[in-house]
């Protein structure tokens, strides 16, 4: 099986040989546990990066969907709200300043804002319009003015905000009105009461407008209108008037620190504290941000949407494990089968003197070897895995930590080592004459 | 992968022995045999089938058990259903009980009444009466210092006791002439509406200001369809009222379980195909080390079938005991991941099982053929002198 060493060779030029010659003569038992190393690997790979990101998809997702802060005036009246009406007459109390949202983008945590509309709900007399003349009794009806899509600048950073943002829950039958147009969208109840469809006009406060769309719910915006926010502060007589802010941003779950009042917390405390993204730094950076504002968080989405997360993320967490396990138990089956059926050759060696030691370092550097060349190629196919699964899911890239690869590479390294090792001290023990004989 | 001689035993004993046992069982020994001697490898073999079927059983109860895990979760955001009387009314009597009937074990129904009543110095306020034991269950999100429990007990909104300054103070509220004193028990805080509330029990909410429940509000349990069909129960129970889903919260929902469900599809089917590999690369591995007792068996002259038929005897033997331990260890696996993660064991779901049988089987078949039809085109005396 081996050709006789050149008589210029030293021991370590005849171990490098000896690998070199076991990986190009046994092409298909090198590539057979190969193969189970780099899917293995890959496996691991895509788990781990999905797991790791899993998380924070999935809390995008809800973002979108809900606004977890709420900003309002700090020296406000009561609100008078019963089933999402409030009976406060809408010109009392204090406002925001709209020319103050764009630094909610300029905060500490910007990146983890997701968006943010603000809201102003003015009390307006709404009737039907058709041919430019005004038909019936114009009725009472709540007017909010917000941003849909609304293109803002903070600093050099352009961002996009509004309801289509952080109210995923709204659809619109027709189109979303500008920001900048006096358009509006008409609550689906209201709609069907008053019968009209996106495209007619409507009457209010005397003067026309169109409605792009028909707004549905399935909550009291339903029996509103809701314009672009210049339309209700043009109405209310009170430019830049904003009543609350609905901020949606990714948090962390709440833990002891995050619970804790600022105000009595140790300098390094608070910079630990100020520097995580625990809802309650955030609206504490809000408040900063937005002059005489209160913010809060939304307990309903924050903390339930925060219990849900965390159990999707140790479910994720668990299933990796099995993950790593199974593909740790693949890569060993397929080394201690690899090694198992050389038993002849360890005799050989065995019988040409090689002692116990030597024989076991050449099987561990094939496995290195092999570990290494699988590790690197299934570290691949796993990233180009969990992208897939991030695109077809989650439509969206899971990015790959680079940190993930040195640790991938140590543990697809050690799952070989180890799932040799027993394989290995079996073949190393195996009395030469049998292993030769061809008894097995 | 010994080869000691086998035990001695007398000829007597090999002869009583045999004669105990009819000639049929031939292949069944064979079976046990090869187990036994070759313990290590057959050990191994079992060993990856074990562990693969039961990394299949737990993925498999995990996956059908998620829903109803995740959706116990998302029940803890409060109410999917609103029940609200038409144009500020109040629901009609007992619907409180029609609708907790309609509700029937399937989730909770707690009633809700407002009105705007007067402080003493003449500031309005919202007074809600609901039924503590239920909200409480509902809204788990609502941050509470102390429930009330006497009568005449208010739960006071943060921002609600930041206008009447009611520190300890009793409250002197008024609602159309009608006189109350509360004490405030304890402080609320949610970040929404409620904040700006007075929360009284629904008893005596009633006895002062005589106003009847106008919203209950449903958190219902179960998939889509078993929502809708509350839903229906309810439209049917409380007539008159107008019944709507609480979009916000069943979209959300429905979007997380979609996901969730897909990610751990996704991480199911990975995890059984490096586990059905593992399988697969064990046992060829053993098939194939067993070359010699093919070979003699062919040259004692065993028919194609014959060997077939004792190999595939001998996977499915495998695969069927490897299920089975395996399907009972991936339970316990499951159980422990449902009451790490969820603090509820995942169910054993018996569905499972033939699932896990047929796939075990199928592939240790599989694996037990592939090197057979190798084998097949080789001369037994090529096998016999260990070429």
């Amino acid at each position: 099986m081996w050709r006789p060493a050149p008589a210029t060779s030293n021991p370590n030029s005849m171990f490098v040989r000896l690998v070199y010659e076991s990986f190009r003569r046994q092409k298909r038992r090198k590539l057979l546990a190969g193969v189970a190393v780099t899917l293995g690997v890959a496996v691991a790979t895509a788990m781990i990066a999905v797991a790791t990101d899993v998380g924070d998809k999935i809390n995008r997702e809800l973002r979108t969907y809900r606004a977890n802060l709420v900003v309002s005036p700090q020296e406000d009246t009561l609100d008078l709200e019963i089933g999402g009406v409030n009976l406060k007459p809408p010109s009392d109390g204090a406002f925001l300043n709209e020319a103050d949202l764009p630094k909610i983008k300029g905060t500490f945590w910007q990146h983890n804002i997701v968006g943010f509309s603000p809201m102003l709900p003015v009390t307006v007399g709404v009737r039907g319009a058709a041919n430019g003349v005004s038909t019936g009794e114009a009725k009472p009806v709540i007017l909010l003015g917000t941003y849909f899509s609304k293109p803002l600048r903070f600093g050099k950073d352009d961002f996009v905000t509004g309801v289509r943002a952080t109210h995923g829950w709204w659809r619109v039958d027709g189109q979303w009105p500008a920001d900048n147009s006096q358009d509006v969208l008409l609550g689906e109840r209201l709609a069907s009461r008053m019968g009209r469809k996106p495209g007619d006009r409507i009457d209010i406060q005397g003067t026309p407008h169109r409605v792009a769309g028909i707004l549905s719910t399935g909550d009291v915006e339903d029996e509103e209108v809701v314009a672009p926010l210049g339309l209700a502060q043009q109405i209310l007589g009170k430019p830049g008037a904003v009543r609350r802010v609905y901020v949606s941003a990714l948090t962390k779950p709440e833990d002891a620190l995050a619970r804790r009042d600022p105000k009595t917390m140790n300098p390094e405390m608070y910079d630990r504290w100020y520097c995580s993204p625990y809802v309650q730094s955030i609206s504490y950076q809000l408040q900063e941000a937005i002059p005489h504002s209160h913010a809060e968080q939304i307990r309903q989405v924050e903390q339930t949407e925060g219990t849900v997360l965390s159990r999707i993320k140790g479910l994720m967490l668990l299933v990796t494990l099995a993950a790593l396990f199974a593909s740790a138990l693949a890569v060993s089956a397929a080394m201690a089968t690899a090694i198992f059926e050389r038993r002849g050759e360890v005799g050989l060696m065995k019988a040409l003197g090689a002692g116990n030691v030597s024989v076991a370092a050449l099987f561990f550097a094939e496995a290195t070897l092999l570990a290494i060349i699988g590790g690197v190629v299934g570290f691949g196919a796993g990233a180009l895995l969990a992208r897939q699964i991030g695109r077809s899911i989650f439509d969206s890239q899971i990015t790959i930590q680079p940190v993930l690869f040195p640790v991938i590479l140590a543990i697809a390294v050690f799952v070989t080592f180890a799932g040799s090792a027993a394989a290995i001290r079996r073949a190393v023990r195996f009395d030469p004459v049998f292993a030769l004989r061809g008894e097995g | 992968m010994s080869s000691l001689p086998r035990e001695f035993e007398t000829t007597q004993a090999v002869l009583n022995r045999r004669a105990g046992s009819p000639h049929q069982s031939m292949l069944l020994r064979m079976l046990v045999r090869a187990a036994v001697l070759r313990r290590g490898r057959a050990a191994s073999a079992l060993l990856a089938m074990v562990v693969a079927a039961a990394v299949t059983t737990a993925m498999m109860n995990l996956y059908v058990d998620v829903q109803a895990k995740l959706r116990t979760e998302f029940r803890k955001y409060g109410a999917n259903i609103v029940v609200v009387a038409k144009d500020g009314a109040s629901l009609p009597a007992e619907s409180l009980q029609k609708a907790q009937a309609a509700v029937s074990g399937r989730g909770m129904a707690v009633p809700f009444a407002y009105v705007v009543a007067r402080t003493s110095d003449g500031q309005s306020v919202v007074v809600a009466g609901t039924d503590f034991e239920l909200v409480r269950n509902l809204n788990r999100w609502w941050s509470v210092t102390s429930w009330p429990s006497a009568t005449e007990e208010a739960l006071v909104g943060t921002r609600a006791a930041a206008a009447v300054n009611a520190q300890g103070k009793p409250l002197e509220m008024s609602f159309q002439g009608r006189m109350i004193s509360l004490r405030p028990a304890g402080m609320l805080q949610t970040g929404g509406a409620e904040d700006s509330r007075i929360y009284l029990s629904l008893g005596d909410f009633i006895a002062w200001t005589g106003v009847q429940p106008s919203t209950i509000e449903v958190a219902a349990s179960g998939p889509p369809e078993e929502v809708s069909a509350t839903m229906r129960r309810l439209a049917q129970a409380v007539p008159g009222a107008e019944v709507r889903p609480v979009r916000q919260i069943m979209e959300s929902e429905a979007r997380v379980l979609g996901k969730t469900r897909a990610t751990l599809l996704a991480a199911a089917v990975l995890i059984i195909l490096t586990a059905a590999l593992c399988v697969l690369a064990t046992l060829i591995g053993w098939v194939f080390d067993r070359r010699r007792d093919f070979a003699i068996m062919k040259a004692l002259g065993a028919s194609e079938r014959l060997l077939n038929a004792f190999f595939a005897a001998e996977a499915a033997a495998l695969g069927v005991v490897g299920a089975l331990l395996g399907y009972v260890v991936g339970i316990g696996v499951a159980a422990w991941i449902g009451r790490a993660n969820f603090h509820s064991p995942v169910e054993p779901r018996l569905s499972v099982l033939p699932f896990v049988l047929v796939g075990s089987v199928a592939v240790a078949l599989l694996s037990a053929l592939l090197p057979i039809g190798l084998l097949r085109r080789v001369q037994p005396a090529m096998i016999l002198r260990g070429e």
